[in-house]
């Protein structure tokens, strides 16, 4: 237990080791650990950033999902009025095509009766001429009862 | 060592004696009935007389090579990290020594609060060097000196934090520490801390001198000693447990059962040692850069 030049050796010592730790131990250590921190604290941030803009992106995508429904329903919408326009655009022309090929037909009808109608009278002269010969046994001259003839010719 | 010659006395100082290698005055007789020729002579010292005799002018060649053999071994091991280093994932004895470092660091931050960018490392060294010295304590005490006994050596204590010029040595160097930021920092004012505190008058300036020295000086012997002394009655129970085995085989179990619980116990000293001669040397160095 004495004291000799063990201590100066040991002083000695420790002034190396410590220069040493100084020079080559701490810096490059310490820098690597504070690096680390800083990417750790770099990699959360990001995270956080990313996270948020996810939530945007989430938020974004709900929002364009509503518009094309709503747009959808909106086409859907004038896609059934535009239906229900030609259906019944297409009543109405069917409507007036029917009147029109009914007015037509009446009017043929008529043409029809009234062509009948002018035979008939022509052919009611002639009957009734030869009805009332057969009843008179004489012939009756047309000329002479053609008024008669003709008046009861308009009457039918 | 405990050879069946041996007395118990005679083996305790044995385990408690350093490999010292020193100058021998003029004169002095030897173990082995030579004398010492004019001018003294270099020699490694048979035994502890011989050793006492050399005074200054000797070296505890087994505390110096461990010790310095220790701090070779904390350099080399925290410089492959160093190198290694890198922001990625740690890994192994990266992870540890990465701890070690954060460990000391955020101490240093707490207790120092100047700017200075030797106290980090300084306190680094201090820690795992003091700390690996006093591992050696938890190696069977007969182990080494018995090995190497065989090989010629016939003493050796092998913590080298058991050995009074280590702890002192290192205390020291943080003292002229102390001393060189107190200048640095205070100027003047380091002498004004000295003479006109706590009292001050110009009436009270011896006494304040006195007490601030006494205080000054106390420092770096509370800083050695205390790691000195906790270390050689650690070390003084491992061998006292050790003298227990030669006492029988009763005394077999019991002294097992002691050597167990004593290093389990001690691993906890040890590093207790370490932290504090490290958070001592911290503040010490934080005291040198306050200025009132």
């Amino acid at each position: 237990m004495n004291i000799n030049l063990t201590l100066i050796g040991q002083m000695i010592a420790f002034v190396c080791f410590v220069v040493f730790c100084m020079k080559y131990v701490w810096p490059p250590i310490v820098a690597a650990m504070q690096e680390r921190a800083d990417k750790i604290a770099d990699g959360l941030a990001a995270a956080d950033r990313a996270s948020h803009d996810l939530e945007l992106a989430q938020e974004k995508a709900v929002e364009r999902l509503k518009e094309a429904k709503e747009e959808a329903a909106g086409i859907v919408d004038a896609a059934n009025k535009r239906g229900n326009q030609l259906v019944e655009e297409a009543k109405q022309a069917a409507l007036v095509e029917a009147q029109r090929v009914k007015v037509s037909a009446q009017a043929e009808i008529e043409l029809e009766a009234n062509r009948a109608r002018e035979q008939l009278r022509a052919q009611v002269a002639v009957l009734s001429l030869a009805g009332a010969e057969k009843i008179l046994g004489a012939t009756i001259d047309p000329k002479v009862h053609a008024d008669m003839v003709e008046k009861l010719a308009a009457e039918l | 060592m405990a050879g069946e010659t041996q007395t118990i006395s005679e083996y305790i100082v044995h385990h408690l004696t350093n490999l010292t290698y020193g100058k021998l005055p003029a004169g002095f007789e030897r173990e082995d009935g030579s004398i010492v020729a004019d001018g003294g002579a270099w020699v490694m010292a048979h035994g502890g007389e011989e050793a006492a005799a050399m005074g200054f002018n000797a070296i505890h060649v087994d505390s110096m090579l461990w010790s310095v053999g220790l701090g070779i071994f904390f350099c080399w091991l925290f410089r492959g990290v160093a190198k290694k280093a890198e922001a990625g994932v740690p890994s192994g004895v990266l992870n540890l020594v990465e701890m070690i470092v954060e460990f000391v660091d955020s101490t240093v931050r707490d207790t120092f609060h100047g700017h200075n960018k030797l106290v980090a490392p300084l306190a680094l060294t201090i820690f795992v060097w003091v700390f690996l010295m006093n591992l050696m304590d938890l190696i069977p005490v007969d182990l080494i000196p018995a090995l190497l006994g065989l090989a010629g050596v016939h003493f050796q204590k092998i913590v080298p934090s058991t050995d009074p010029n280590i702890t002192m040595g290192m205390a020291v160097g943080v003292f002229i520490l102390m001393l060189y930021y107190s200048i640095k920092v205070k100027g003047f004012g380091f002498v004004k801390e000295l003479t006109l505190n706590p009292f001050n008058h110009w009436v009270f300036i011896p006494v304040n001198l006195f007490m601030e020295v006494v205080g000054l000086l106390a420092k770096p012997f509370s800083l050695g000693l205390r790691l000195f002394g906790n270390m050689y009655a650690g070390e003084m129970i491992f061998i006292l447990i050790a003298a227990l085995f030669s006492a029988g085989l009763a005394w077999a179990v019991p002294a097992g059962l002691l050597q167990v619980g004593w290093a389990i116990f001690h691993i906890l000293v040890i590093t207790l040692q370490a932290f504090i001669f490290m958070v001592l040397t911290v503040v010490y160095l934080s005291m040198a850069h306050e200025d009132h």
